[in-house]
C-alpha cells in the first residue's frame, strides 16, 4: 500500500509540476488582467474598461516586419471593434535586444500611425509569458464573463501578413464577430510565421 | 524555390545524413545572427546536411533579396526559398510546437525518426550537441 501510495505521490507531484511550467495559455484558460505603462504615461487595466463584452489583447512591436505590414490592419480593428472589444497592444520587446522597441520609441510609433487604443509596454515581459504570446503581432481575443476573461481565440490576425487585399480568412474579426453573436467561433487557434517575441534573457 | 510538399517529403524520406533544417528570413535579426552557427557545421561534418529555409517571400513575394543576400554573406550551406500559402495549415506538419517565430530549427535522423526542435536561437555549442543526440 505504502509503495502504491509513494508511487501515486510521484504522479501527482510531476502533474503539479507539469502545469507550472505550463507555456501560456489555451482557448478557454482564464486570462488574467494586468496593470501596465500606457505611452501617456499612465497606466491601463482591463478592469478600467467597464462597458467592454471582451478584448483584442495583441502583443506587437515597433520593429517586426510582419508588425509593420500589419499596422494599419490593427488601427482599422480597433476602430471597428472599440465600442464592445477594445483593442490593447502590447510591446514586451527587451529594448536591449531589439533596438527601437523603447518606450520613447513606442510613444513616437503610436503617434506618427495615430494610434487611437492604449498601446503598452510590459517592460518585464511578465504578461507575454503568462499569456504564452511567442510572436508579433500575436493577438489573444478575450471574452467577458460575469465572473472573469476568457481566452476565446489566440493567433494571427488573418491569411495573408503579405497583402491586406488577398484576404481570405479574417480570423479575428470572425472571432469577434461570433462572441457578438453568441455563436461558436470556428477557428480559436492559428499559427503564423513571424518574428520571435526578444525575450530578454535571449 | 521549394514547393512545401517538396519540403516535407524530405524530411520524411530516409537518408544517410542528418538533417538540419533551419527556418530563417533576411529580416530577422537573431535569425541572421545565428547564421554562421549552421555554416560551421555544414563545413565541419559532412554527415550532416544543412539546409537554410528562407521564409522572406511569406512577406515579400520578390526573391531578390534573399539571392543578394546569399551573395553578400557567402552563403556554402544549401539554402531554399520556401514557398507556402497559409501558415497556419502547415507549421504544425514540421513540428507541433513551432510557433512560427522565427528562427526555429529542426534537427533529424530520417532513418529512426530522432528529432529536436528549438524555436528560439542556437546557443554556440548547442547544434552539434542536438546533432550528437538525434546521431545515437
Amino acid at each position: 500500500m505504502k509503495i502504491v501510495n509513494f508511487v501515486s505521490l510521484i504522479g501527482l507531484t510531476i502533474l503539479i509540476a507539469g502545469s507550472l511550467v505550463k507555456n501560456g495559455y489555451e482557448v478557454g484558460d482564464t486570462a488574467t488582467d494586468f496593470k501596465l505603462k500606457n505611452i501617456d504615461g499612465k497606466l491601463v487595466s482591463l478592469a478600467d474598461f467597464k462597458e467592454a463584452k471582451g478584448f483584442i489583447v495583441i502583443f506587437d512591436c515597433n520593429t517586426c516586419p510582419y508588425s509593420k505590414a500589419y499596422n494599419g490592419r490593427i488601427v482599422a480593428l480597433s476602430k471597428k471593434y472599440s465600442k464592445d472589444f477594445p483593442l490593447i497592444a502590447i510591446n514586451a520587446n527587451s529594448n536591449e535586444e531589439s533596438q527601437g522597441d523603447s518606450y520613447e520609441d513606442m510613444v513616437k510609433y503610436a503617434k506618427k500611425h495615430n494610434y487611437d487604443f492604449p498601446y503598452l509596454v510590459d517592460a518585464t515581459q511578465e504578461i507575454a509569458r503568462a499569456y504564452g504570446a511567442t510572436n508579433t503581432p500575436h493577438v489573444f481575443v478575450l471574452n467577458r464573463t460575469h465572473t472573469d476573461l476568457k481566452v476565446a481565440y489566440i493567433g494571427t490576425i488573418d491569411d495573408s501578413p503579405r497583402n491586406a487585399s488577398s484576404v481570405t480568412k479574417r480570423y479575428v474579426e470572425d472571432a469577434v464577430d461570433a462572441l457578438r453573436a453568441g455563436k461558436p467561433i470556428t477557428t480559436p487557434k492559428t499559427k503564423a510565421i513571424g518574428c520571435g517575441i526578444r525575450w530578454k534573457d535571449a | 524555390m521549394v514547393r512545401l510538399e517538396k519540403l516535407l517529403s524530405e524530411i520524411s524520406t530516409p537518408t544517410d545524413e542528418i538533417r538540419v533544417y533551419n527556418f530563417w528570413a533576411t529580416w530577422c535579426a537573431p535569425c541572421v545572427k545565428e547564421l554562421p552557427l549552421f555554416e560551421k557545421v555544414n563545413e565541419d561534418d559532412k554527415d550532416v546536411k544543412i539546409t537554410l529555409v528562407s521564409m522572406d517571400i511569406d512577406l515579400d513575394p520578390n526573391p531578390e533579396k534573399v539571392y543578394k543576400f546569399i551573395d553578400r554573406k557567402k552563403l556554402q550551406s544549401r539554402v531554399i526559398i520556401l514557398e507556402a500559402a497559409d501558415p497556419n495549415s502547415w507549421i504544425n506538419k514540421i513540428d507541433q510546437n513551432w510557433s512560427g517565430a522565427l528562427p526555429a530549427t529542426l534537427i533529424i535522423n530520417t532513418k529512426t525518426g530522432k528529432r529536436r526542435f528549438v524555436n528560439s536561437a542556437m546557443k554556440e555549442g548547442e547544434l552539434e550537441q542536438l546533432i550528437a543526440a538525434v546521431k545515437i
